[in-house]
């Protein structure tokens, strides 16, 4: 792990995850973007060796715990978009910046949809359209978040 | 290392795998509610991460109760004087009122209403999640929280315990649709059942009968009837009534009396043991309890 300095992986994942839990004003809040997410697409596609299906499942647990939700509803939901990233990620790494954007938003909102069916199968929960608000700062944040990551893996040479 | 064969099994054969895990997982969880002891270790184990991510909002408040003006904190203090000496005139009478109330009940051999302990929290993080309106606090086992513990705030019932972890523990509101409040109207003392609705500001008052009374604008106290709030707290205020006459209920909305959407600090309740005449020992009880009584007069 030290090795190839995965522990800067394992870093901006925790940030991640603070970051999806942080107080912010109700507003805001429903804007949140998904950010473990956004992170977890640009080590799959950048390194699908390290990072894998695994390390997204484990990442929806603990927001599971964190968010108090069913625990597996989450981690569930991540692993299934991770999974479509892992399968596609040779694709995906020669596209556009705004071609990738549009598609974490697409992931997005397969993310946000597949919480809200198993919600829905599990709780009485009714659709509501700000349940995919983040979908929009998620795609606004991607190129952002692509170039800061790609900045951090080249200078600590993560492999 | 960038590997031209793959190693390890397919992602295909991971997704299966890890599906099979989560729907185990909600299985458990959800239907057979299996993980309510995990869930206390887990909430300890990311209570790190909750600390954490709420230092950048304690900074702000650090800075912003430390940043006022001598003439704000003037004001302020006249106001809390003011403050004082109401609430210190309103407990003056209360003393003199709790004791009659303990005599007119034990008089009429009903059980005697048990003193209620009380523990400041902090609210540390809020969850983002919208199906489910939750909070943290920073109080955990170690300061005696329980599952199923009333949590207030200064105006109103906020919500119970729900997994209680070594520091830290969480709070279901009562806004939350898995979750719902015995209460009474205060002005009649009809009794309702006060359901979350997910949103924040909505209470949803079910199968209450056309012939009713209640109106908007009515207080819904807790009425004690479920065991876990203590009786007569303010829950909310009648927002809603509709007067269409062909439906079978009337549909009642509310709104929490509590400002759920900006909660600081919280109360905890936690009643002592109660002291119920009805119980075996009641002689012992009663007469140390009546000597105490008396010992508070004599003071």
């Amino acid at each position: 792990m030290f090795a190839h300095n995965g522990v800067i992986i394992l870093f901006t994942l925790l940030i991640a995850l603070m970051a999806s839990i942080m107080p912010m004003p109700l507003s805001a809040d429903a804007f949140r973007p998904d950010w473990v997410l956004i992170v977890l697409m640009y080590w799959c596609m950048a390194l699908p060796g390290r990072v894998n299906i695994i390390t997204a499942w484990v990442m929806g647990f603990l927001l599971d715990v964190l968010l108090g939700s069913v625990l597996g509803v989450h981690a569930a939901a991540m692993a299934m978009s991770i999974y479509i990233i892992v399968e596609n990620h040779q694709k995906i790494r020669n596209f556009s910046i705004w071609q990738q954007a549009l598609i974490t938003g697409v992931l997005a909102a397969l993310y946000h949809l597949v919480v809200f069916w198993l919600q829905r199968f599990l709780i009485d929960v009714v659709f509501l359209p700000n349940y995919l608000y983040p979908v929009i700062t998620t795609i606004v944040l991607w190129p952002w978040v692509f170039y800061l990551l790609r900045k951090v893996r080249r200078n600590f040479s993560i492999k | 290392m960038n590997p031209i064969f793959k190693h390890g099994p397919s992602p295909q054969h991971r997704l299966v795998l890890v599906l099979f895990c989560s729907a185990l997982l909600i299985f458990f969880d959800h239907k057979m509610a299996s993980f309510e002891s995990v869930r206390g270790y887990l909430q300890s184990l990311v209570s790190p991460l909750q600390y954490l991510a709420n230092t950048p909002k304690q900074f702000m408040t650090w800075a912003s109760t430390n940043l006022t003006t001598r003439g704000q904190l003037m004001t302020e203090n006249q106001q809390y004087r003011l403050n004082e000496l109401d609430f210190h005139e309103e407990a003056m009478q209360l003393v003199i009122l709790k004791q009659e109330n303990a005599r007119l009940r034990s008089l009429l051999s009903s059980p005697l209403r048990s003193e209620i302990k009380k523990m400041v929290a902090e609210v540390i993080s809020v969850d983002s999640d919208p199906y489910s309106l939750q909070i943290v606090i920073n109080r955990g086992a170690g300061d005696g929280v329980y599952e199923g513990q009333p949590v207030l705030d200064s105006v109103g019932i906020v919500g119970q315990i729900l997994h209680v972890g070594q520091t830290s523990s969480r709070v279901i509101l009562i806004t939350d649709i898995s979750h719902a409040v015995p209460v009474r109207v205060q002005r009649n003392g009809l009794r309702l059942l006060a359901s979350g609705s997910g949103q924040i500001d909505r209470l949803i008052h079910n199968f209450v009968p056309q012939s009713a009374d209640i109106k908007t604008g009515d207080l819904l106290v807790t009425s004690g009837l479920g065991g876990k709030y203590p009786e007569g707290y303010p829950v909310a205020k009648v927002s809603f009534v509709s007067n269409n006459e062909s439906r079978e209920f009337v549909r009642v909305f509310s709104t929490p009396a509590a400002q759920i959407d900006r909660l600081r600090y919280l109360l905890l309740l936690s009643e002592k043991e109660p002291q119920n005449i009805f119980a075996p020992k009641t002689h012992g009880k009663n007469s140390s309890t009546s000597d105490k009584v008396q010992a508070k007069v004599a003071n």
